[in-house]
């Protein structure tokens, strides 16, 4: 028989790993992989090229292919789209077959989808631009420790978006001087503060001493308002040792929540204290520290969609989405789907979104999408119209920079917050309605009013890099 | 620069303990509450009231009046409840929570009388 021969030597990639006919089974993990090809390469070359490096492919025949059913095993490039507006560049689909994959592992899959394909030659350039994760791989991983649900429950905080702020400046103060500041945010108004990512254990605040006055701030500022606080205390560190270390004495100070950076610090680490967190009942909030790097490039890297279905996965309460409104990058339809990816139980394909696949999410709890970076008052009746209630809204300039200070910018944010809530439930429209709002709820809110005459003519306007196509 | 002004937070004193959503902002009359009312039974959130003594308010637990008014639609009826719940238990804080069973948490939850 001709198909059990060994014939050494090279051949193309479509022979085997583009198939057209295929239809992908509900157990297939789906990937979308936006390509520019090399001159001359086809387009079915390519796309099979990136299924064949990215499963069982290399680029010669070996004769120990033929001691297993690699038709079972191999990936399938099986269907290929234009690029609305782009010549060069066309998308791919791939399925892989569940096998490939070890369950619960964030990790292996991300070895396998963006590894060794990424520098492959053939290929000018490669971003990898949506994964469909089906439900029964979703299955076997933790996912977020706690979700929106138990947070709220935890937190005692319904019905509103939740109010943070990142304590600045971001290097540089004594453990002392920097509990200050949490407690001065905390007691006017906000329900949590937190740890610049940069913020580890530096010689100017070891871990410990910061843990320490942050509990003190964190405690008193209950005491004072009556409500529930917290403040993620970052627990990210040089090794997995260490991350315990911190994340039990956070625990070992009745802190409700910690922090982790979780493409710095990597999914291996960030799945096992996920897991630590669901162990002890701590809320885990998530930065994301060289996501840019990774997904800011339209033509390399990995979506951010793609980054935060892994996230979810791997297991987080809070996420940092992008503002839409603030300094950072994020155009909006496209940060509507990912926030849609971090919350919802079942996504739908909506390319207006960029949403490639259907995504169900089984019973995994939803986090928070995080909005931070450039926002004060004034953006407050976009933010709640944008994010809605299951949201963190973390203002960090947007407190501190108030010309009162820390607790008068607390205040002041949280009536504007709760301002936008009340009109948006008796049905106006924040968004057109925004400046009679604040100015209404500022005539009650001396800090309010102040923060409104300092913000006035902040606003970041940039044409957004990363465009959906 | 406008001269800057003290946070006049304090321990202790009643007016800085707050109480959750819609505490920072001027206390609701009968008509703005009125129409957060009819918000909660837009959204079919299912209206339950709960009252503590006010030094118990950051427990989980504050006793439920009655039972939650499963399926009440009548903006009226609410409010005559949370009339008489106040009459029954005088000096404490009554909360309003908006109960939605789908997502399996409360909608929303406000304090809408304050016993201290």
């Amino acid at each position: 028989m001709l198909v059990n021969q060994y014939s050494a030597g090279v051949k193309d990639y479509r022979e085997t790993y583009w198939d057209p006919n295929y239809k992908p089974k509900g157990t297939d993990l789906l990937a979308c992989f936006k390509i520019v090809a090399q001159d001359g390469v086809s387009r079915e070359e390519a796309a099979a090229a990136v299924a064949a490096e990215s499963s069982t492919g290399t680029w010669t025949t070996v004769w120990t292919d033929l001691l297993t059913d690699l038709d079972y095993y191999k990936g399938r490039a099986y269907s290929l789209e234009d690029v609305s507006g782009d010549e060069k560049a066309f998308y791919a689909f791939v399925a892989y077959p569940l096998d490939l994959f070890e369950e619960g592992s964030v990790v292996n899959v991300l070895t396998s989808l963006v590894g060794n394909v990424f520098g492959f030659k053939a290929i000018r350039s490669l971003r990898l631009e949506d994964v469909r994760f089906p439900l029964h791989y979703v299955l076997t991983c933790g996912g977020p420790p706690n979700g929106i649900r138990v947070e709220r429950d935890v937190m005692n905080k319904y019905g509103r978006p939740m109010l943070g702020c990142t304590i600045k400046p971001k290097l540089g103060l004594s453990a002392k001087n920097y509990g200050r500041a949490v407690y001065e945010c905390l007691r006017g108004g906000l329900d949590f503060t937190k740890d610049d990512e940069n913020v580890n254990s530096q010689p100017f605040m070891r871990w410990q001493h910061r843990f320490n006055f942050v509990a003190d701030a964190v405690h008193l500022a209950a005491k004072e308002t009556g409500e529930r606080k917290g403040h993620y205390l970052n627990v990210t560190a040089p090794t997995v040792e260490e991350m315990y270390k911190r994340a039990e004495h956070a625990k070992s100070l009745d802190m409700p929540i910690i922090m982790h950076d979780f493409l710095t610090a990597g999914f291996t680490a960030n799945t096992s204290l996920a897991n630590w967190c669901r162990d002890n009942g701590m809320l885990l909030h998530i930065h994301r520290a060289m996501h840019a790097v990774i997904d800011r490039n339209p033509y390399h890297g990995i979506h951010f969609r793609v980054l935060t279905k892994c996230l979810r996965l791997s297991g987080g309460d809070h996420l940092h989405s992008g503002t839409v409104v603030g300094k950072l990058e994020g155009d909006r339809e496209a940060t509507l789907g990912w926030i849609s990816l971090m919350r919802d139980n079942y996504v739908k394909e909506d390319r207006n979104r960029g949403i490639f696949f259907d995504q169900d999410w089984g019973h995994m709890p939803g986090l928070f999408p995080v909005a931070s970076g450039g926002i004060h008052v004034w953006h407050m009746p976009a933010l709640v119209s944008i994010f809605g209630d299951d949201s963190v809204f973390q203002f960090g300039g947007g407190t501190l920079g108030h010309p009162w200070g820390n607790a008068a910018g607390a205040a002041a944010n949280r009536v504007a917050c709760e301002a936008c809530v009340e009109a948006r439930n008796i049905g106006r429209r924040l968004e057109t309605e925004s400046h009679e709002i604040l100015t209404e709820a500022s005539q009650h809110s001396p800090e309010l009013k102040a923060a409104m005459e300092t913000w006035k003519e902040i606003k970041f306007e940039f044409d957004v890099v990363d465009k959906l196509n | 620069m406008s001269k800057i002004h003290d946070y006049p937070s304090r321990i202790g004193k009643n007016n800085s303990l707050k109480l959750g959503t819609f505490s920072y902002l001027n206390p609701m009359n009968s008509k703005r509450l009125q129409k957060q009312i009819d918000y909660m039974v837009s959204k079919n959130w299912d209206a339950a009231l709960e009252h503590v003594e006010p030094e118990r308010s950051n427990e989980n637990y504050w006793y439920l009046w009655k039972l939650p008014l499963f399926g009440e639609r009548n903006v009226g009826v609410i409010l005559d409840e949370v009339e008489a719940c106040k009459t029954a238990n005088p000096g404490h804080h009554i909360r309003l929570i908006g109960y939605d069973k789908l997502k399996q948490t409360q909608g929303t939850s406000m304090v809408v009388y304050r016993g201290d």
